[in-house]
């Protein structure tokens, strides 16, 4: 047993720790995160050649890490800075790439971009439920069908998308130049697209996908919950000096035992998370990495919003502002719960198994 | 980071588990399983096995004839011991009076009581809290008066766990009225025997005897029985609270509880299917699931902690404040799985009429019963008072 993160991963974390706090602190975070392309290509770049990409990718497939843990290192730094960059696909195509024996050094690398686009508007987080359907077409496939809310999708220049083909699921890669894309920007920062397929060319990957899929959406699970892990304790961390500093009636509101218990309250869900988070990454590619990243998004689902409310109440009128770092960390909180299955969603997966 | 045990203590976890399957009698097993109150024999019985084995004194260097272990196999111990419906150790000489004589008793002391407390001789209770000194535990005001070789001992002790079967007690005790009341309190050592004392039951709200009522009047106790120096009780006593607070999550404990509510909701019927498929009660049970998992690894990342640091810090307060909300919806979630099964008394039916099986009899009692793990040993808002000193630094 042994809860010390390896020299290697701790090197990890501090650099990319130092470059968010000092490139990209929260100004600047919030001048790319809300405004076109809903990132900031300098910063993609900069993490890329710190590795955190190569990070996310196991030797064999060309990158250095690419267990629960390297997950958990890189996506708890970034969460702790709100970083807006395109990771979380990154990750997930680079899991896909790995099932299908795909070359993925123009992704790692960060010189192509790539989203992962599974969910629709009728089935936003069971992928046996896709509708999109492909068709075989000359030499390749042709798909067609609504891809909605593709994060990372405004800015990918590749797409890999799930669809049907034959009754069961396929991945296929798709140039985003070949579908109608429609970018926007996020609630929290970062942005999105909705990918229309219209008879697109699509070039297949892998015929029976439900697995590599599974696998995909279990990193990506790994890495928001992580991403809550940092930003819950960055919000947290406020909450306190807020406690500590404000002073109402003539004393520092962490005087009063209402708010004190309450602060217990967050700690206490904070570290289940952190926990929870630590559990699903070590049972990450093995057979009950399912069961334990619906505990993990559940509890993060749960501890995330909490964090946020009681964070926003204990400031009162400050965090309802745009100005104040906290607000921002509290949209994320709340809406990392609709990415890849909510509270309800994997308490039914829990249930079910 | 690595979850997994090393391969000694995975050893460990198997000799563990087959000591308690050769050596656990099956009643004291059934006793267990059933619920409900143990006899002075069962326990009396089962601190004997142990102490043959050397495994008792869970928390004893080997010095003193502990089994030396670390926090680790500690946890693995207690887990396996959960998972053998072995009961609890009683803790009051174990896990409390031993470690306090050890750190501040006299030689003399620790000669004479460490050894009696291992064999079963000496059968310790705790003299801590009075009627109106709960939470707020310094402003206690039993007196100790000196004479000549001996402190007179006036006033009430209260909520004294299983005293019916001890013949002595350790008690706080207030020596001197007229300073900072932390600074007027000692820690002494008092043979039930001694005129003056009388021991009342408390009915409990479940109808179990486990807590008394301790009147002392003018109790003559030898000086020799203080422990370390007169008005240091103090310090003693929040020495105990820290050793109280070891396995305060009661991990092992909520986890059998999980199975049994489990295998009760696949036996139970609702709307003519098994209850465990009811999806509100499906949902609660995982949900609890869930926070039981995550609570397992907080436990041994805080071991972790107290391992590479030597001690547990104020953060244990989450394993108490989660541990017992957890333990507390299990049991809720046991006795609701029962429906009006839960409520008749344990014991007034005959078997074959009893309404629930025989093993979930007493799972209205044990719900209520267990709204004490919240109140007691530091309750849980008293726990958060601990953490925000150390948070906020205020």
């Amino acid at each position: 047993m042994d809860f010390s993160l390896t020299e290697d991963r701790q090197m990890l974390s501090d650099s990319l720790t130092r470059y968010l706090r000092e490139k990209y602190p929260m100004e600047a975070r919030n001048a790319a995160a809300y405004a076109e392309p809903f990132h900031a290509p300098a910063h993609w770049e900069g993490l890329s050649e710190l590795g955190a990409l190569f990070a996310l990718a196991p030797e064999e497939a060309g990158g250095f890490g690419g267990t629960g843990f390297d997950v958990s290192v890189v996506f708890e730094a970034l969460g702790g800075a709100l970083c807006p960059e395109p990771v979380l696909a990154a990750l997930m195509a680079s899991r896909l790439m790995t099932a299908a024996g795909e070359d993925q050094e123009a992704l790692l690398s960060g010189a192509v971009k790539y989203a992962v686009a599974i969910g629709e508007i009728d089935a936003w987080y069971d992928v046996d439920a896709v509708a999109t359907e492909a068709v075989a077409s000359g030499e390749g496939h042709a798909l067609t069908g609504r891809k909605s809310v593709v994060y990372g999708g405004q800015v990918a220049e590749k797409l890999l998308v799930a669809a049907r083909l034959d009754g069961k699921v396929a991945l296929f890669e798709v140039a985003a130049e070949a579908a109608s894309v429609t970018g926007y920007g996020m609630i929290d920062g970062g942005g999105a697209a909705e990918v229309v397929l219209d008879a697109t060319p699509g070039r297949l990957l892998i015929a029976d996908a439900g697995t590599a899929l599974a696998d995909a959406v279990n990193a990506g699970i790994v890495a928001l919950c992580s991403e809550a892990v940092g930003a819950m304790d960055a919000l947290y961390a406020m909450t306190l000096d807020y406690l500590r500093t404000r002073k109402q009636f003539g004393v520092a509101i962490g005087q009063f035992q209402a708010l004190q218990h309450r602060s217990v309250d967050m700690l206490t869900e904070i570290e289940q998370a952190r926990s929870i988070t630590i559990k699903a990454a070590s049972e990450l590619g093995g057979p009950e990495a399912g069961r334990y990243a619906s505990m993990a998004k559940n509890l993060i689902g749960r501890a995330g919003r909490l964090v946020a409310e009681e964070a926003i109440q204990m400031h009162g009128g400050i965090a309802m502002t745009w100005e104040y770092p906290g607000s921002h960390y509290a949209k994320r909180l709340v809406m990392i719960d609709a990415q890849l299955g909510d509270t309800d969603y994997h308490l039914s997966r829990v249930m079910a198994a | 980071m690595d979850l997994s045990f090393t391969a000694e203590e995975q050893a460990f976890r198997e000799e563990v588990r087959a000591f308690f399957a050769a050596n656990l009698p099956d009643d004291i097993r059934d006793a267990v399983r059933k619920g409900g109150e143990l006899t002075k024999d069962i326990m009396d019985r089962y601190h004997a096995i142990l102490n043959e084995k050397g495994w008792l004194a869970t928390t004893w260097p080997v010095e003193f004839g502990g089994p030396g272990w670390s926090p680790v196999e500690r946890h693995i111990f207690e887990e396996e011991a959960c998972r053998a419906y072995a009961p609890r150790i009683v803790p009051f000489g174990l896990a409390m009076l031993g470690p306090v004589l050890m750190q501040f008793g006299s030689e003399e002391q620790q000669q004479e009581y460490l050894p009696r407390i291992l064999s079963g001789e000496d059968w310790w209770c705790q003299g801590y809290s009075e009627p109106g000194a709960g939470s707020d535990l310094a402003s206690l005001k039993t007196r100790a008066v000196r004479d000549g070789d001996h402190y007179v001992i006036n006033g009430q002790k209260t909520w004294t766990t299983l005293g019916q079967h001890a013949n002595r007690i350790f008690c706080l005790v207030r020596t001197d009225p007229d300073v900072k009341p932390q600074k007027g309190i000692s820690f002494i050592l008092v043979d039930l025997d001694t005129p003056g004392i009388e021991m009342r039951p408390i009915k409990l709200i479940e109808g179990g005897h486990e807590v008394n009522e301790v009147f002392f009047t003018d109790v003559r106790v030898p000086v020799e029985n203080l422990v370390g120096e007169e008005n240091m009780g103090w310090t003693i006593a929040k020495f105990l609270l820290t050793h109280e607070r070891t396995n305060i999550a009661g991990v092992g404990f909520s986890m059998q509880s999980l199975e049994e509510v489990k295998a009760l909701a696949r036996q139970v019927k609702r709307n003519g299917r098994p209850l465990i498929e009811d999806p509100l009660f499906a949902a609660r049970v995982a949900q609890v699931e869930i926070d039981l998992e995550a609570m397992k690894i907080t436990n041994l990342r805080m071991l972790y902690k107290a391992q590479q640091q030597g001690a547990p810090g104020p953060e244990t307060s989450i394993l108490k404040i989660k541990g017992t909300v957890i333990a507390q919806e299990l049991k809720d979630l046991a006795r609701r799985a029962l429906g009006p099964a839960a409520a008749p008394f344990p014991g007034m039916l005959s078997a074959n009429l009893a309404p629930a099986p025989e093993d979930a009899a007493h799972n209205a009692a044990r719900y209520f019963n267990n709204r004490k793990t919240s109140i007691y040993g530091g309750s849980n808002e008293i726990q958060r008072n601990i953490l925000t000193k150390t948070m906020l630094e205020l």
